[in-house]
């Protein structure tokens, strides 16, 4: 049960215990945060859009080029940007901020 | 070509991605004729749009199949239904009359209908945009997001923005013709063409296009009669920022969904979907169904499979609707086959 904390667009956090094997998107969903994550991790689209705190980009797994070429459609990137859906929740994740991202009406 | 022509039909589809066109199926199949609206230009919603070429596993008896071939098998399979499609228009009112509803598209098509399916996904796809400060205020006035008249750009300073086929084919295609091409992108690799991306590199070497990697747009500079310039960010440690005078920002981020005119209906929304109950897929308003990934209820799975049941429950749940005063005499398609097609 890793804990995750999420910071909001308007800079507040949550903090969460989350099952392990659901994704950072999943675990989002399932608190209600908002995000949009339109295709539900099938990866064909970027609205589920993190931005992940500098001293956790490291640990994570890169992302895939398919991951790459979706965030080339992501706006507000940065250099830490990830999609949520693509970073299984691990033990070693445990502690792990994210920032979330405006959701684009 | 469409006129501005006034249809009836029993039942208008919202959208035409792969629970839509089935729903033509289900309707068909308890002799009610349907049309069809979708804002794309082409039928398969996502499977068109997003991942044409990506493998499908879990539609049953199809171990394995490419979302494009899919649609391909579902047109076929409503071929004999004779659905009629109004594509490239967004479904922008909806009014009650006594009998019917008038469905009026942004085109101007208006059809007459006993029943509405939404089969809308996740929204209306539109160019999924920059999240630019004042964006809003230079759209048509110096931003684009596609490309409607080539000549229009003659002698002009642009500023084109993504990586993907639409920017490298774009900038190949108006090099000749506007003063100057800046592509702006925030890496190294492009997610088109090899081919074009080659000749955008060769046309940056022979100085008709500038290649601004890596950065990513930072604001826009403009006054009422449009847009004037275009600040670039450096996406790396450096946030070194470029201001490019610029008459165009051609903008290519691909596509993003929005609800868009069905929020304005009255009707239960949560979280961009519609509530309904399962066993009939209804909606809040009478004669208003709503299928597939837009439809929810408890426990609701968002798979195609899914879809093709609930738009089965609907259209058996608009029969009711249409003719209020008939039974319905269900037979299976094996009693009771497909319409004949013509020779």
């Amino acid at each position: 049960m890793p804990t995750i904390t999420f910071v909001t667009v308007d800079d507040k956090k949550i903090t969460v215990e989350a099952k392990s094997g659901l994704t950072i998107m999943e675990a989002a969903k399932e608190e209600g945060l908002p995000m949009t994550a339109a295709c539900q991790g099938s990866l064909a689209c970027a609205t589920c859009h993190i931005v992940v705190d500098e001293s956790w980009y490291d640990k994570l797994y890169p992302p895939s080029e398919e991951e790459e070429d979706l965030l080339d459609t992501a706006s507000d990137l940065t250099n830490t940007s990830r999609l949520s859906c693509q970073i299984p929740l691990t033990e070693d994740l445990e502690g792990i901020t994210v920032h979330l991202t405006p959701i684009i009406e | 070509m469409e006129e501005n022509t006034q249809n009836t039909t029993d039942v208008v589809i919202i959208g035409a991605g792969p629970v839509g066109l089935f729903t033509v199926f289900q309707l068909g199949m308890l002799k009610l004729t349907s049309h069809v609206f979708d804002t794309l230009h082409d039928i398969g919603g996502q499977c068109t749009a997003l991942y044409p070429e990506k493998p499908i596993y879990d539609i049953p008896a199809l171990p394995e199949v490419n979302a494009i071939d899919l649609i391909a098998q579902l047109q076929k399979q409503i071929a004999p239904f004779k659905p009629i499609f109004h594509l490239g228009q967004q479904v922008t009112e909806i009014t009650k009359n006594e009998k019917d509803w008038l469905i009026t598209s942004s085109t101007g098509i208006q059809v007459r209908a006993k029943a509405i399916i939404i089969a809308a996904g996740a929204g209306a796809f539109g160019p999924n945009k920059p999240a630019l400060k004042n964006i809003g205020d230079y759209e048509g006035k110096g931003v684009y997001y596609s490309v409607s008249k080539r000549e229009s750009f003659k002698d002009k300073r642009l500023v084109i923005a993504g990586g993907g086929d639409s920017a490298v084919d774009w900038a190949i295609s108006l090099a000749d013709l506007a003063e100057k091409i800046y592509v702006v992108h925030r890496r190294e690799k492009f997610r088109a063409i090899p081919e074009n991306v080659a000749q955008m590199k060769s046309l940056s070497e022979a100085g008709k296009i500038e290649l601004l990697i890596p950065y990513q747009l930072e604001s826009l500079e403009g006054d009422a009669s449009g847009l004037k310039a275009v600040n670039i960010i450096s996406f790396d440690q450096e946030k070194q920022v470029k201001r490019i005078e610029s008459d165009a920002l051609l903008s290519f981020f691909g596509l993003s969904a929005r609800l868009g005119p069905i929020a304005q209906w009255g009707l239960s929304i949560e979280n961009a979907q519609i509530n309904v109950e399962p066993t009939t897929c209804a909606t809040n308003i009478e004669g208003i169904f709503a299928v597939g990934d837009i439809a929810h209820y408890p426990h609701k799975l968002k798979l195609i499979l899914t879809g093709f049941a609930e738009a089965a429950q609907a259209a058996h749940a608009a029969y009711t609707v249409v003719h209020p005063d008939k039974a319905l005499h269900f037979q299976h398609s094996t009693s009771l086959g497909l319409p004949p097609t013509e020779a």
